[in-house]
């Protein structure tokens, strides 16, 4: 079998060594009827070749977003990575290497994880970035956990333009931990709300900007009102590459920055792994969740790098800790920076300001379609459309026509009463022939 | 004879001096040192080719970021040798066996990257219409029936993103069953003293109180302080199976049956299952809910701290209660329930966006298929067999924590054997690196003095074992003969030497500022 | 200067308590990064959670060694938490209490019963 190395051979004369009879003897302390002798219900071993005939076949059935006008957001972004990043992180040192707790021999880790760090300080605009978490959902509930732990304060607000996924993973945790989570009605542009909802007892309110509906909000005077009445203010972004056109949620006033960072370096992978950003005041440090990795220098008096402050999280502070993480989203943080570092501020801009062009391009192509009325005021890459027809059945007629037209709202957020809702996302990726199709498509299928 | 090649020069070797010179700027040969990318500037440079574009929508104005964000670009090149360089500071499975305990730090196969690409699977939003996803669901729900049938448990929730995610999955879920059933008050979680750091941590988050359960002499839970800490109280217990001592649990049947006959449920960590895959079923043993470590057990790549996936098989009394979504058998093919509505009601929430770690899922399930059960039964055999290899060879010259009796896949030593030499196991494991080593899990279990697990896992040849082992020995005895130096200063031949910790916590610098000079090697 | 079996340290002047670790427990804890003192105001009973003392790989409860109202806490030690290793039982204070009951310090060991008592473990 091509992964296990020992030979028959190997195995009899290290039972002869180890002193026992045979392997069953190692398994001496499993319960007698718990042992098995075999699974009827498994395959035996596969070949390369076989597994890989399956794998292939499987992934066949599926319609790419590659292969089709592409128009899919709604929390995920298709961007184009460059090939080196791919290629980088499938290094053996980076690929197959563990968390950097013995920092001698983990430096390339660590110091991409500082440069990391670093550069998601600089686009959210914030004092200090962790190393990452698994994505950007997780990264929201956590942030509210947070800020019940530095105020003291048992109240979430969550806006209308919340990713309703976001809200679902926020509401399961926070509610775990008792917390009292309010989450106001969705609004193609309501972030502004949350200011009326704020009292004495909320510790934080949550705002998406581009929010789930694509729309861009100046969240100034949401922080002032929060930090008047001693509330966090949470920006959550789920489309990384606006930073480089929009002004910053720190500039804005944000205590928590949480963003979804999948759009930089890493492929939509049907959901994940992704990779959650997280960056604070440097006040709130000490209750930060995740990894932090720090500079510092060995004996010789050379820089190095050291994962940091890890009193806040399990392995040592165990029940008391500020979250149970284990694991950063350790690659695809890699890709994320690499791509990052490849980009550059002179990149990111320029590649923030072809997704907003393609988006009024998509705008312009779809304005005056019979039974399709757009509602977005100000968007990055994202717009919503109210349809004459239910969305999901006009995104099933767009398939079937060869376009992936969008995200219908109700596939989020099912009870909203938004079913006539369509959010279209267009990025880089997107030409002309394919808002060409868009429009002929959407054009008939409204008819 | 004539003379073509008159350039004379010696080809072997002249005598070498004792003497070896530092270099002069600071390089070793092959290992190269690296700057920060703020330090290589390139503060107006970009290393990818765009087409300009038009300028923003007036409805943008007064929120379009105005200042600098003050990041750098790199050529490609230039992002191919920083990489490059930092890559080799790295030790890593692809180097030599990594010995961490509880880890499983098994080789990551290849062909699961190759798959893991293929268009049909990385390029697909989680969001399209379900038909045009087939495949995607189709790959789940295979990926589930393996994970069902190999603990013999009836049902598996797939999305949460690594083992602790798993844990706060597992526990919301017996939550959830509890307040379903009017068994509400039972707030407290009962936890081994050797239990991982993410038990105690996920039991809190959900709002238990933690008691812990004491241990035996021979390392394993105590059934009668169990017994006794049992009640109306008590919703749930974790317990790791094998143990973190790496040992199982021989009255784990018995543990289960008390558990239940209080009315709490069992939360098993399933972080060693790579011990008993193929040959023992959890569900079997009285399991409730179990995690199930797809970077540790299944292969998927630890990529320096993650990504993982930590789906959780569920018995019959919890699957109800299982997170949001679900892949389902419709009338027309597979189907993604998303809602927690119909069958689903009971569903505890969403534990995050989308789906699940499907690129793990892809990875694991290619690995599951290559070995197929009876390679995994392999797996399981080949990862005790090596762990008791290392465990009886190593044993004359280091304590083994349970010296009776076999240890599953992971050998425990504590520090008895050191005792008097002045040299701690963190010595021990700096000076491994010196070798060619990457020390192996250290201080945990916290129930044994001065921890060293070893986990060798299955994917390691006799040779590698050998060669393991004799670095070892040679250590050993180098410790028990006095040489205190070698041990205190190490590591000597790492990139760096040891690391001040307590500046970096003392005055943590977590970001790159403009205004810090660092030193640069050689300088 | 009076001793608790926890390793904290009383000293009285009047019916304020300045309170620290000892030498003993700097020690054992290693390089002190980052003290978490209490809230002046705060009012804690005997053995309640009162501070955390943080190192590199551990962080260690603090518990009140008697019961009062938080007057005032070491605040220097935000800037310097070195100073509870450099100088325990006097720089390295945590916190002054107004104290509600004088026989709890009475109660507590001395030089000479915590000396015996470091030397028992």
């Amino acid at each position: 079998m091509r992964y296990l190395p020992l030979t028959p051979d190997d195995r009899a004369e290290m039972l002869g060594v180890i002193g026992a009879g045979s392997i069953d003897e190692l398994f001496v302390d499993v319960p007698a009827a718990a042992r098995r002798d075999g699974f009827v219900d498994l395959p035996m071993f596969a070949g390369e070749m076989e597994v890989e005939r399956e794998l292939a076949a499987l992934a066949a059935r599926n319609v790419s977003a590659g292969s089709a006008p592409f128009f899919c957001g709604a929390g995920a972004y298709r961007h184009h990575v460059p090939a080196s990043v791919d290629h980088l992180i499938q290094r053996s040192e980076f690929l197959t290497s563990y968390t950097p707790y013995q920092p001698e021999i983990a430096q390339g880790t660590l110091q991409v994880l500082f440069e990391f760090q670093t550069q998601v300080a600089a686009l959210t605009g914030m004092e200090v970035a962790n190393a990452s978490l698994y994505d950007g959902s997780t990264a929201c509930a956590e942030s509210v956990m947070m800020a019940q732990r530095v105020t003291r304060r048992e109240r979430a607000v969550l806006s209308g333009g919340l990713h309703p996924h976001y809200v679902a993973t926020t509401e399961t945790l926070a509610r775990a931990e008792g917390m009292d989570v309010v989450h106001l009605a969705a609004a193609i542009d309501g972030e502004d709300a949350v200011i009326a909802a704020i009292d004495a007892h909320t510790a934080c309110v949550v705002v998406q900007t581009p929010n789930v509906f694509g729309t861009v909000t100046d969240v100034s005077r949401i922080a002032a009102a929060a930090q008047a009445a001693g509330a966090l203010l949470i920006v959550v972004t789920t489309e990384a590459v606006s930073f480089g056109l929009l002004r910053s949620p720190g500039e804005m006033g944000a205590d928590i920055v949480v963003a979804e960072g999948q759009s930089i370096g890493n492929a939509l992978n049907f959901g994940g792994p992704y990779v959650g950003l997280f960056a604070c005041r440097e006040k709130f440090l000490r209750q930060a969740p995740g990894r932090l990795c720090g500079e510092t220098v060995d004996a010789e008096g050379r820089r190095g790098f050291v994962l940091t402050l890890s009193t806040r999280e399990q392995h040592i502070r165990r029940d008391k800790a500020t979250s149970n993480i284990c694991t950063n989203s350790g690659l695809c943080a890699l890709a994320f920076s690499i791509h990052m570092s490849l980009l550059g501020e002179v990149g990111l801009r320029r590649l923030a300001a072809l997704n907003h062009q393609r988006a009024r391009e998509v705008k312009a192509a779809l304005t005056g379609i019979k039974g399709v009325e757009i509602l977005t005021p100000r968007f990055f890459n994202e717009l919503t459309v109210r349809l004459a027809k239910p969305a999901a059945e006009v995104v099933e007629a767009l398939a079937r026509k060869g376009v992936l037209g969008g995200v219908p709202y109700s596939r989020l957020a099912p009870n909203a009463g938004l079913d006539d809702i369509l959010l279209i996302a267009a990025t880089e990726t997107v030409t002309a022939e394919d808002i060409a199709a868009l429009k002929t498509a959407l054009t008939e299928v409204m008819a | 004879m004539s003379m073509m090649n008159t350039v004379g020069r010696p080809t072997a070797p002249v005598a070498a001096s004792d003497h070896i010179p530092a270099t002069l700027t600071g390089g070793r040969g092959l290992l190269q040192d690296e700057a920060l990318i703020f330090e290589l500037g390139g503060w107006d440079k970009t290393g990818v080719d765009l087409p300009e574009a038009t300028d923003a929508d007036d409805c943008l104005s007064g929120l379009l970021r105005d200042s600098p964000i003050g990041l750098p670009g790199l050529s490609e090149p230039e992002a191919v040798r920083h990489y490059v360089r930092l890559s080799q500071k790295n030790h890593a499975i692809d180097l030599a066996l990594y010995p961490l305990g509880s880890c499983t730090m098994k080789h990551n196969p290849r062909l699961n990257e190759k798959v893991a690409r293929l268009a049909g699977f990385a390029d697909l939003h989680p969001l399209q219409p379900v038909s045009t996803v087939q495949g995607a669901l189709a790959l789940i729900d295979r990926l589930a029936h393996w994970l069902k049938t190999l603990t013999g448990m009836p049902a598996v929730a797939m999305t949460p993103k690594a083992g602790a995610h798993g844990e706060l999955c597992g526990l919301l879920t017996i939550k959830a069953a509890h307040e379903a059933a009017g068994q509400g008050h039972r707030k407290t979680v009962l936890v081994p003293t050797s239990a991982h750091g993410t038990n105690p941590a996920t039991a809190a988050f959900v709002g238990y109180s933690v008691t812990e359960i004491a241990q035996t002499a021979d390392g394993r839970v105590d059934l009668a302080d169990l017994e006794a800490r049992l009640g109306d109280h008590v919703a749930a217990i974790m317990v790791t199976n094998p143990n973190t001592c790496g040992l199982f649990e021989r009255d784990i049947i018995d543990i289960a049956r008390l558990t239940h006959a209080a009315g709490a449920y069992f939360y098993c960590d399933g972080a060693n299952f790579n011990a008993i895959v193929g040959r023992v079923r959890p569900g079997d043993l009285g399991v409730d809910a179990m995690h199930i470590n797809l970077h540790k057990t299944f292969s998927t790549p630890h990529g320096g701290g993650g990504p993982g996936a930590g789906p959780v098989v569920l018995s019959a009394a919890l699957a109800p209660f299982a997170p949001a979504p679900w892949v389902v058998h419709g009338a027309e093919g597979l189907e993604l329930l998303e809602e927690a509505v119909g069958e689903a009601g009971a569903a505890f929430g969403r534990m995050s966006a989308f789906h699940g770690q499907m690129g793990m899922f892809v990875r694991a399930y290619a690995y599951m298929r290559s070995h197929g059960a009876d390679g995994l039964r392999q797996v399981a055999e080949d990862a005790v067999l090596n762990a008791n290899y290392i465990k009886a060879c190593l044993s004359d010259l280091m304590s083994p924590a349970f010296p009776d009796g076999p240890c599953m896949h992971e050998a425990l030593f504590d520090d008895a054997w050191l005792e008097g030499t002045g040299i701690t196991t963190l010595d021990f494991a700096k000076a491994m690196i010196d070798e060619g080593f990457h020390p192996m899990t250290m201080y945990f279990p916290l129930v044994v003095h001065g921890a060293m697990l070893i986990e060798p896992t299955e994917t390691e040849s006799r040779g590698e074992l050998d060669r393991f082992i004799h670095a070892l020995r040679v250590l050993a005895r180098a410790a028990k003969a006095g040489e205190a130096e070698r041990f205190k200063g190490a590591p000597f031949h790492a990139p760096l030497r040891r690391l001040d910790e307590t500046l970096a916590a003392r005055k943590p610098k977590l970001r790159w500022r403009p205004e810090a000079k660092a030193p640069r090697a050689g300088q | 200067m009076r001793f608790t079996q926890d390793h904290e340290w009383v000293a009285l002047d009047g019916d304020i308590a300045t309170v620290g670790i000892t030498s003993y427990a700097a020690e054992q804890l290693g390089d002190v990064v980052f003290v978490e003192i209490p809230e002046v105001g705060k009012t804690l009973s005997q053995g309640d959670g009162m501070a955390v003392v943080e190192s590199v790989k551990a962080a260690s409860d603090v518990y009140a060694p008697v019961s009062g109202e938080v007057v005032e806490a070491n605040a220097a030690l935000g800037d310097a938490p070195e100073t509870v290793n450099a100088e325990p039982q006097g720089n390295g204070w945590f916190a002054k209490i107004r104290i509600s009951d004088p026989s709890q310090v009475e109660a507590l060991m001395d030089q000479a019963a915590y000396d015996a008592f470091l030397a028992s473990l």
